[in-house]
């Protein structure tokens, strides 16, 4: 039987996510290297863009499909893919580091008796061997490993993998199975939408606001700011524990760790554990009042001045340059 | 009710991080270590589900001798007994979740509370593995738990929002920040938990499935350029970000 790699899609909203596409990217790399075929596996009922599949990987597509299923469940999402990546003897299988795949990837490893490295930011083969490379201590080190079970499931981390296009399209092969009698033992009942807000785990920009701020209320300055560039308003652990802002904005290692590719860090001196979870930034804008705080020692631009007349200005800029 | 706790003890978030010269772990000299930071509000919530719903509370790490110190302070917040899975061989998720397995089936707890993940290795896979291989029900990066008979629900932070999730008992549910408000160990507390038996169980452990190769220190980023101290240098920034960075 042909090796194979098993990727797990995810949707939301009836929409595959960019992470799947990053995964999918990965698989066809590591299919070309290894001469193994690809199978993507996707569960949920109604989903819009299934060609865009075919334009990362040249894969076969496993759609799984029951009106209880549009929604995240544990039990039966790992139950479809241990049973499909059992069936069909797949040795490798890839998800998405993202909430769902946090979830699901340890249940299906498990499924499988497999070993799992979770939140790889690499994938390579080396002589023979596949090795993962993931942070660790929220990324004030590296970790370099190695699976040594069978069947091998590794998690990426999302927006670090680059989703490449195919120069020619793969032919769109799709199956569809309807599931039947799903395990709804553990079930999604309903999702709440921090309403019109974006996630600083998926945003490619981010403005961070700090003690420096001064005081929740003026958050509506860097909430502006972050407006004007489609970004995420994230915090500092010291602004969430003062109550200023919710937890999930939280940036650092009791936080989220982000990568995207502009961080603007004001009022933010730059505390280890902060300076953990935003380091691998792609490019890094520092507004701090005090030229010797640590943020610029990792700032790739920094302005040693006050956010309050700094912002404003900044904002208006963007404004201008965005017309 | 039997609750379970499983606890981690890692090094402080403020501490720097310096690879031993195996180049396979890390230096612990001069690291204070705590209570991982997420497993505080997983003990904050065994103890409210207790004083809820009475029974007891049982802490239990797996480690060398120094995580009876982080077994400590969880007694000291007012857990009622603890179990010290002992190994000195470092172990993997899968082996670290096998020894919890094997030891909450003996205690026979049917709700388990743990973190959502150690602040050392960032795995973030224990308590699920855990819940697989008892068979349980779980529910990962909990930012609120409800039990009412032998219903959980639970919401689950997710990108942009929340997932309420509904399961039964018997269940494993990892801790997110924000699930409560975790207590201070009282001074009758610490004094309390001084005379609190430990109990020490041997890990048998077998040949993980992760194999750790090395571990090294990222790449230091070159500093950057501060570009002025006021708004006059915001244009200069600005042109930077779009010609040369292009992120904007």
């Amino acid at each position: 039987m042909e090796k194979k790699i098993l990727v797990i899609l995810e949707q939301r909203d009836g929409k595959i996510k960019k992470s799947s596409f990053e995964a999918l990217t990965v698989a066809q790399n590591l299919a070309a290297s290894l001469g193994f075929s690809v199978d993507a596996l996707l569960i949920g009922n109604e989903v819009a863009n299934l060609s865009e599949i075919f334009s990362y990987c040249s894969c076969r597509l496993v759609h799984f499909t029951h009106a209880d299923l549009q929604l995240y469940s544990s039990s039966a999402y790992k139950k479809i893919a241990v049973e499909y990546a059992s069936k069909q003897g797949c040795e490798i299988v890839l998800l998405s580091n993202t909430a769902l795949g946090k979830d699901l990837a340890p249940r299906v490893a498990v499924g499988l008796n497999a070993g799992l490295v979770s939140d790889c930011v690499t994938l390579d083969m080396k002589e023979d061997q596949l090795i993962a490379i993931r942070p660790v201590f929220a990324g004030k080190a590296l970790q370099e490993v190695k699976l040594n079970s069978g069947v091998k499931v590794f998690s990426l981390r999302p927006n670090v993998f680059k989703a490449v296009v195919l120069e020619a399209k793969a032919d769109e092969k799709i199956s569809t199975v309807d599931v039947e009698n799903p395990d709804l033992s553990n079930k999604v009942k309903q999702i709440i939408r921090s309403e019109g807000k974006l996630d600083v785990a998926e945003a490619d920009v981010i403005v961070s606001g700090g003690r420096g701020v001064k005081g929740p209320e003026h958050f509506s300055l860097i909430e502006g700011l972050a407006e004007q560039l489609g970004a995420a308003v994230g915090a500092s652990r010291a602004v969430v524990d003062a109550g200023w802002r919710p937890h999930e904005d939280q940036v650092g290692q009791t936080g989220k760790t982000v990568s995207p590719s502009l961080y603007i860090a004001c009022g933010i001196s730059g505390a280890i554990q902060h300076l953990a979870g935003m380091s691998s930034s792609k490019y890094i804008v520092a507004i701090n009042k005090d030229k010797d705080a640590p943020i610029f020692s990792i700032a790739d631009y920094g302005i040693a001045g006050d956010l309050f007349e700094i912002i404003p200005v900044l904002t208006e800029e963007i404004k201008k340059l965005k017309s | 009710m039997k609750i379970a706790v499983c606890v981690s003890h890692v090094p402080d978030t403020a501490t720097r991080i310096k690879i031993a010269a195996d180049q396979k772990s890390i230096d612990p000299t001069g690291i204070s270590f705590v209570l991982n930071p997420y497993d505080e509000f997983a003990v904050e919530e065994a103890l409210k589900t207790k004083e809820k719903f009475g029974g007891e509370v049982i802490v239990l790490s797996v480690g060398g001798d120094q995580v009876k110190e982080t077994i400590r302070k969880s007694l000291a917040m007012g857990v009622d007994e603890g179990i010290h899975l002992k190994s000195d061989a470092a172990l993997d998720s899968f082996a670290v979740a096998q020894a919890l397995a094997d030891e909450i089936k003996i205690l026979g707890s049917e709700l388990v509370f743990m973190g959502k993940q150690s602040v050392d290795y960032d795995n973030g896979i224990v308590g699920q593995l855990t819940a697989e291989l008892l068979g349980y029900n779980s529910i990962s990066v909990c930012v609120t738990f409800n039990l009412e008979g032998n219903t959980v629900t639970a919401e689950r932070e997710i990108e942009g929002g929340k997932e309420i999730v509904e399961t039964s008992l018997p269940c494993v549910i990892t801790a997110q920040k924000g699930l409560n408000e975790p207590r201070y160990a009282s001074l009758k507390g610490i004094m309390a938990a001084k005379k609190k038996v430990i109990q020490e169980k041997p890990v048998i452990s077998n040949p993980g499935l992760v194999e750790n190769l090395q571990l090294k220190s990222p790449a230091a980023k070159n500093p950057g350029r501060i570009l002025g101290t006021d708004s006059s240098a915001v244009a200069e920034l600005v042109k930077l970000l779009h010609e040369e960075a292009k992120v904007i």
